[in-house]
């Protein structure tokens, strides 16, 4: 009760610039200003971070693959060791093994891509997940969709794949007319808005609960009240429980993204049933 | 949320918040059947474990959607 009157005392001190008040993170903590600009155009952390993402997944694969040996090293064994669980676990198991290895390059890029990007967020000294922002997400996503619905119009054609993405096969009668837009608006409008939001809402919730773990943690040690920075002390250690807690959400949703995409294009090319 | 009479001790912020916890509480539970349903799955049959795996992280994706949507929407949608 006490923190919390002295949260809405401060609040104003906060608005007025002084020092002492404390700011809760939000949005806005996303907002960063640009490092330098080229010709009135400016560039923020996140897309030098992108940049450095493909020069790292570059050099790891070409290091990985170059030298390949029957018997493989260290780095090599590593490499296949992410390529073979993509291509087996992700790609052969959800497209089928007819097509898959034509969606293996597009979902091991994705995979990777996704992953060094996310990890960024608890990487000391970068520590600012590339997808929180969401303007990085969404050509990926929209990238998965253009995929699996150009996949499902080479398979069947165009008119033959709007028939299989909407019409249930063993349903007849009336209830078409209410089930033919339901499965467009699911099947092929909502996908890719639900593929967006699930990436970016779980790095963006991620790292705005490290940033209030630190920066509240950080206000309440240096407040000047004993008890206060007691809690200061479990603040930042709930804060190291949460960044273990994340660097399990960064894989799973590099994983679940490539696991929907590959779901998505095996749907789509899934012969009538 | 403009400053009120009581001399300006109310509690600030966006009621949005609100709706974010509470929309914490349907994935909350759909999540935790579905990891119940998969570790007595496990418990029953240990040589299905990869199989249910894949399966039970993809219904926690998409339990869980519902939330991240909220999620999304409470920063974005005004007060």
């Amino acid at each position: 009760m006490s923190v919390h009157v002295s949260l809405s005392e401060a609040t104003p001190v906060a608005a007025e610039g002084g020092d002492g008040g404390f700011i809760a993170p939000g949005p806005g903590s996303f907002e960063l200003p640009p490092v330098f600009e080229v010709a009135g155009f400016g560039v923020t952390k996140p897309m030098l971070l992108l940049i450095l993402s493909a020069v790292l997944i570059l050099a790891f694969t070409i290091a990985a693959s170059r030298n390949a040996q029957m018997v493989p090293g260290r780095l090599q064994f590593a490499g296949e060791t992410v390529y073979g669980f993509v291509r087996n676990t992700l790609a052969r198991d959800n497209i089928g093994s007819e097509h898959f290895m034509k969606f293996v390059p597009y979902l091991f890029s994705l995979f990777m891509f996704i992953l060094v990007n996310n990890y960024y967020g608890i990487f000391p000294f970068l520590q600012f997940p590339t997808m929180s922002r969401i303007g990085f997400v969404i050509p990926l996503a929209l990238m998965s969709w253009l995929i699996y619905v150009g996949a499902g119009m080479w398979k069947h054609g165009v008119f033959g794949y709007f028939k299989h993405a909407t019409m249930p096969s063993g349903v007849g009668g009336p209830i078409l007319i209410l089930l033919v837009p339901l499965e467009f608006f699911s099947n092929i409008l909502v996908r890719p808005v639900t593929l967006t939001l699930r990436l970016f809402g779980n790095m963006f919730a991620g790292h705005l609960l490290l940033i209030l773990f630190a920066t509240g943690g950080a206000a309440l040690l240096t407040s000047g009240n004993a008890l206060y920075a007691g809690v200061g002390i479990l603040s930042f250690a709930l804060g190291i429980g949460v960044s273990f807690l994340e660097m399990l959400v960064m894989f799973l949703q590099a994983y679940v993204f490539t696991l929907l995409s590959s779901m998505y294009i095996g749907e789509a090319l899934a012969d009538e049933h | 949320m403009d400053a009120s009479p009581t001399k300006g001790k109310a509690v600030e912020g966006s009621i949005n918040m609100i709706g974010l916890g509470l929309s914490a509480i349907g994935p909350g539970v759909g999540i935790g059947l579905i990891f119940a349903a998969f570790i007595s799955g496990v418990a029953r049959q240990p040589e299905a474990q990869s199989r249910l795996q894949s399966i039970a992280i993809l219904g926690f994706v998409l339990a869980e959607a519902l939330f991240i949507i909220t999620v999304a929407l409470a920063f974005v949608l005004p007060i």
